[in-house]
């Protein structure tokens, strides 16, 4: 963009030979806004921010402390109860049971989501970019896919019974398959950032030394994705451990620590042991999360503004070899999909395979029928639009708003660990903490209780992290003087949100309100606990008709799940096209 | 300095802290109206910390900053009515050059007309006419430059501020723009404040310079009084090329050089260490001159630079000291040439001669 060569054009010192006419006779100068309602404005909307998270954020997870340690009668109890439960019979078997499947599926997710990243990120096989999409389909369902597709295919009728050999799918293996399909995209988006971050200028030089391809993967990309590795490894056992829609539907009798809590809070209305095993639960996770975040701002450092992207040389073999691996990658994937899918269009599994809509009459079945998938349509619409709003001007008051005083600063720092946490929180424990909170007479907004627009903010903080994350990246990217200009000029400092910051990070709001809505349609885990009948969900119904034994239903609302995801997803990804085509000429101007 | 009543903007024992290190000790800076006056120094040394406080930018500890006679040390920077054009421009990329010179023009429909007219103006002046329609991106580093100018003229500040304006840009632009911009400062008679860290460049836009290091101003003056008296080592050595001569001061204006007895005509100070020389100031003169301040020296080197040569000297009765010289091109094809002689003798100009501590 910078036309060196280009003659500079001749200011033109002749012709104009008067000084600039002053604008107050033409009235063209803007008149500044007060500074105090500037300054008002600024704290009124960072107030309300740290007012949502502390209310809807804080207070849930305190709630959740507070009730572990009463007891049914509400008397104070301290840690007995925590203590009796860890003690009783047949918990730490339990535990066990938990830590085997989530350290299983880890083991088994992240070789494979590595292999896969590797060979999207540094080989050139044929097929990436759809066997990206491939791979991210099943952020597109709800966990509960899984263990209904494996139903089908090796359950008590499954259709490929006969290869389980007399085995069963009811219990450990069914839930770390299903668990391996719902974390695999999770761990392969990360992995696939770690790779692609890669400095092509290492491989230049390791080549330079004569280091051979196993020896260059095991000294330079090895070390140079260990911190990715740990993250996935991270949120996979996280996810597992803390997922109850997989052990739900296929865990049989082998009862997992997540289960049991959903079980006593659905169940046997036991809330304070539903507390106290959340607690559990969030152990693992905020500890792991303390520790991937302590690495990642370790290697932060080792990446330069120097670096090369890495570009795959020409290898025959390898790349084959890499395709066949992730070709069966896909197809696995491909076919618990396609077999839920199938599976929701016959008339009667596996007796007659012929086709029928019979699945999809939700109307007439428990669950909620079509209100539940309108209810979820309209809650990912709201939870994508307001989150995507809150999530920007919040990151924007952040992080492009000067924070001289010191009151300020604590303020600051205070939402941005606020802002981290959601991540480190189970979905599990945030909806025990909504019970705990707005289910109570102490309620502080009443007017919430059982209204759609709670589930709406139990969304958005629950997926509020990734979206920050997202929207603080963007933001860093753009010039820090931007808005010392704007004030320079008289703008308010809103005005250049909207017109400047805003449409500079078009691409990540897009990204950020497609992620919201597909968690929203997908998510059951906080939602399960604080739906009403009139605000019943769809992945919700799913649950639902699984435990009533609607199979065929759940797959089919499954399907419409997956289905109105991927329709948003593309529309969104087309809009976002359209706008950046549009409204982002600048883009494709500076390319030239 | 004592406040003068002209003074349009006038800074006002600004100190600074940034956790314990000081970046602005006591400062005080006052600027006439229309003025060019360049911050000056080496990175670190407060320049930029200073301009982000008059700008609002930044908040100082303590001092006042006033500016047209208005008291803005608290004001936002909203309130304080300045432009300022910065290190990378900061224009908006996803704006067209029109829309970001109207950035800080009335927003109001009915004004309309009048705003497209007053942008083309301020793009004729710069020299960017028709270039409305172009995004940023499209410029060249030196056009992104003008429009930002534009930008921050556009709305008749009574105050600019450039930060680091030329560091962006190819060292030809540079110089061309350098000449440009002093121009069109001097038509408007605006008064601009300039941070840079290149002396060069200090020297050929502004009417004072202000040199800073480690948080103070060393020494406010004229261009041509800081090259030819500087007030400290640091402004001599920062402010174009000197020659240090070890010395022992025998009174206020007689100092011994080796076995040479020199004649200062500014008054040294007690204790003075070291004479001051600039190379452009040392003479050859012809051998036999026994004129005061002449002495033998051997040449060492010598390097032809076009308009002149630089010659490496080491004085005679003076062990181990050498002393560089800029002499005119005959002078210098003479003492270097096949049958040169290798001693010449030089005139330190006893008004060219400074001591220091």
């Amino acid at each position: 963009m910078n036309c060196a060569a280009m003659p500079e054009p001749v200011m033109n010192t002749t012709t104009v030979d008067y000084p600039i006419p002053p604008l107050e006779a033409t009235r063209l100068g803007r008149r500044p806004m007060s500074a105090g309602v500037a300054k008002a404005g600024l704290m009124l909307g960072q107030g309300i921010l740290i007012l949502g998270l502390i209310v809807f954020l804080a207070l849930p997870l305190a709630a959740i402390l507070m009730r572990a340690m009463v007891d049914g009668s509400g008397d104070w109890v301290g840690f007995t109860l925590v203590a009796r439960i860890i003690s009783a019979d047949g918990f730490a078997p339990m535990v066990g049971r938990s830590l085997a499947v989530g350290l299983v599926t880890t083991a088994l997710v992240v070789p494979c989501a590595y292999v896969f990243a590797y060979g999207l990120s540094r080989t050139r096989m044929p097929g990436r970019q759809a066997l990206r999409l491939i791979a991210l389909l099943p952020l597109l369902a709800p966990s509960l896919l899984p263990g209904i597709a494996l139903i089908y295919l090796l359950g008590n009728q499954g259709l490929l019974k006969g290869i389980a050999g007399g085995a069963t799918i009811y219990g450990f293996w069914g839930i770390v398959v299903g668990e391996a399909f719902y974390t695999f995209p999770h761990a392969l988006m990360i992995l696939l950032t770690g790779l692609l971050l890669a400095d092509g200028r290492y491989y230049d030089a390791a080549r330079a030394m004569g280091a051979g391809s196993i020896r260059t993967f095991l000294t330079v990309t090895l070390p140079a994705t260990r911190y990715a590795v740990f993250s996935a490894c991270c949120v996979v056992f996280t996810l597992t451990v803390t997922d109850f829609g997989v052990p739900k539907v296929i865990g049989g009798d082998y009862n997992v620590l997540a289960m049991e809590a959903y079980k006593a809070v659905v169940g046997q209305q036991d809330f304070s042991k539903g507390a106290a095993i959340g607690i559990l639960l969030l152990l693992p996770a905020l500890l792991t999360f303390v520790l991937d975040r302590r690495l990642r701002a370790r290697q932060g450092a080792q990446l330069t503004g120097r670096a090369q992207p890495y570009v795959p040389a020409h290898d025959r073999r390898r790349d084959l070899v890499f395709f066949a691996m992730a070709l069966t990658m896909a197809a696995a994937i491909v076919l618990i999909i396609g077999v839920s899918v199938w599976a929701s269009f016959v008339k009667m599994w596996p007796y007659n395979l012929s086709l029928s809509l019979r699945s999809y009459d939700f109307d007439n079945m428990d669950g909620g029928g079509w209100l539940a998938w309108r209810n979820s349509m309209q809650l990912a619409f709201w939870a994508a639009l307001i989150g995507t709003a809150v999530v920007f001007t919040g990151a924007w008051m952040m992080e492009k708003m000067p924070a001289r005083s010191p009151l300020a600063q604590t303020l600051r720092a205070t939402v941005r660990m606020l802002a981290l946490t959601p991540m480190a929180v189970p979905g599990l424990v945030l909806g025990l903490g909504y019970i705990f909170v707005f289910n109570s007479p102490a309620n502080p907004v009443p007017a919430l209780y059982g209204s759609m627009l709670l589930l709406v903010i139990c969304t958005i903080v629950h997926f509020y992290t990734s979206a920050h994350l997202t929207a603080t990246t963007a933001m860093n990217g753009l010039d820090p003087e931007f808005e010392a200009a704007s004030r320079s000029l008289k703008v308010p400092a809103f005005l250049t949100f909207m017109r400047v910051t805003l449409p500079l990070c078009l691409p990540a709001v897009l990204d950020v309100a497609r992620y919201l809505f597909v968690s929203a349609m997908t998510t059951v885990s906080a939602l399960v606990f604080i739906y009403s009948p009139s605000t019943v969900l769809a992945a919700v119904a799913v649950l639902n008709m699984d435990d009533a034994g609607f199979i065929g239903p759940a797959a089919a609302m499954c399907t419409v799940i997956m289905a109105s995801s991927a329709m948003v997803s593309v529309l969104l990804h087309l809009a976002s096209r359209t706008l950046v085509r549009r409204t982002q000429q600048w883009r494709v101007a500076s390319a030239h | 300095m004592p406040q003068r009543q002209s003074a349009f903007l006038s800074v006002r024992h600004i100190h600074k802290q940034f956790g314990s290190h000081a970046a602005l000790a006591d400062v005080s800076l006052d600027i006439d109206s229309g003025e060019l006056v360049c911050l000056l120094g080496p990175s670190g040394c407060g320049k930029t910390t200073l301009l982000r406080i008059i700008a609002g930018l930044e908040q100082q500890n303590s001092g006042t900053v006033i500016l047209g006679g208005r008291d803005i040390s608290n004001a936002p920077p909203q309130a304080r009515d300045y432009g300022i054009l910065f290190q990378s421009y900061a224009l908006f990329p996803n704006l067209t050059v029109a829309q970001n010179v109207a950035y800080g023009l009335s927003g109001k429909r009915d004004l309309r007309g009048k705003i497209t007219a007053r942008v083309e103006e301020m793009l004729g002046l710069v020299g960017m006419s028709g270039a409305s329609g172009k995004y940023p991106g499209q410029l060249s580093g030196g056009q992104q430059q003008r429009v930002a100018l534009a930008r921050a003229l556009a709305p008749s500040p009574s105050l600019l501020l450039l930060d680091e304006p030329m560091s962006a840009l190819d060292a030809r632009v540079r110089e061309h723009l350098r000449i440009e911009l002093r121009a069109l400062q001097k038509r408007l008679s605006i008064t601009t404040l300039m941070v840079t860290h290149d002396q060069e460049e200090a020297m050929v836009m502004a009417d004072r310079i202000a040199v800073m290091n480690a948080g103070v101003i060393e020494q406010f003056d004229t261009p041509r009084k800081l090259y030819q008296q500087p007030a400290s080592p640091f402004i001599a050595e920062f402010v174009g090329e000197a020659n240090w001569l070890p010395c022992v001061r025998l009174d206020a204006h007689r100092a011994q050089l080796g076995a040479h007895e020199l004649h200062v005509s500014t008054p040294m100070a007690d204790p003075t260490q070291k004479l001051f020389v600039r190379p452009e100031a040392v003479r050859v003169v012809p051998s036999l001159d026994q004129a005061p301040n002449t002495l033998l020296a051997k040449v060492l080197d010598g390097v032809f630079l076009g308009r002149n040569y630089r010659l490496s000297l080491r004085l005679d009765g003076a062990p181990g000291v050498t002393i560089q010289a800029i002499v005119p091109p005959q002078t210098g094809d003479a003492l270097l040439g096949r049958h040169a002689a290798t001693h010449c003798r030089i005139e330190l100009p006893s008004d060219e001669l400074r001591g220091y501590a």
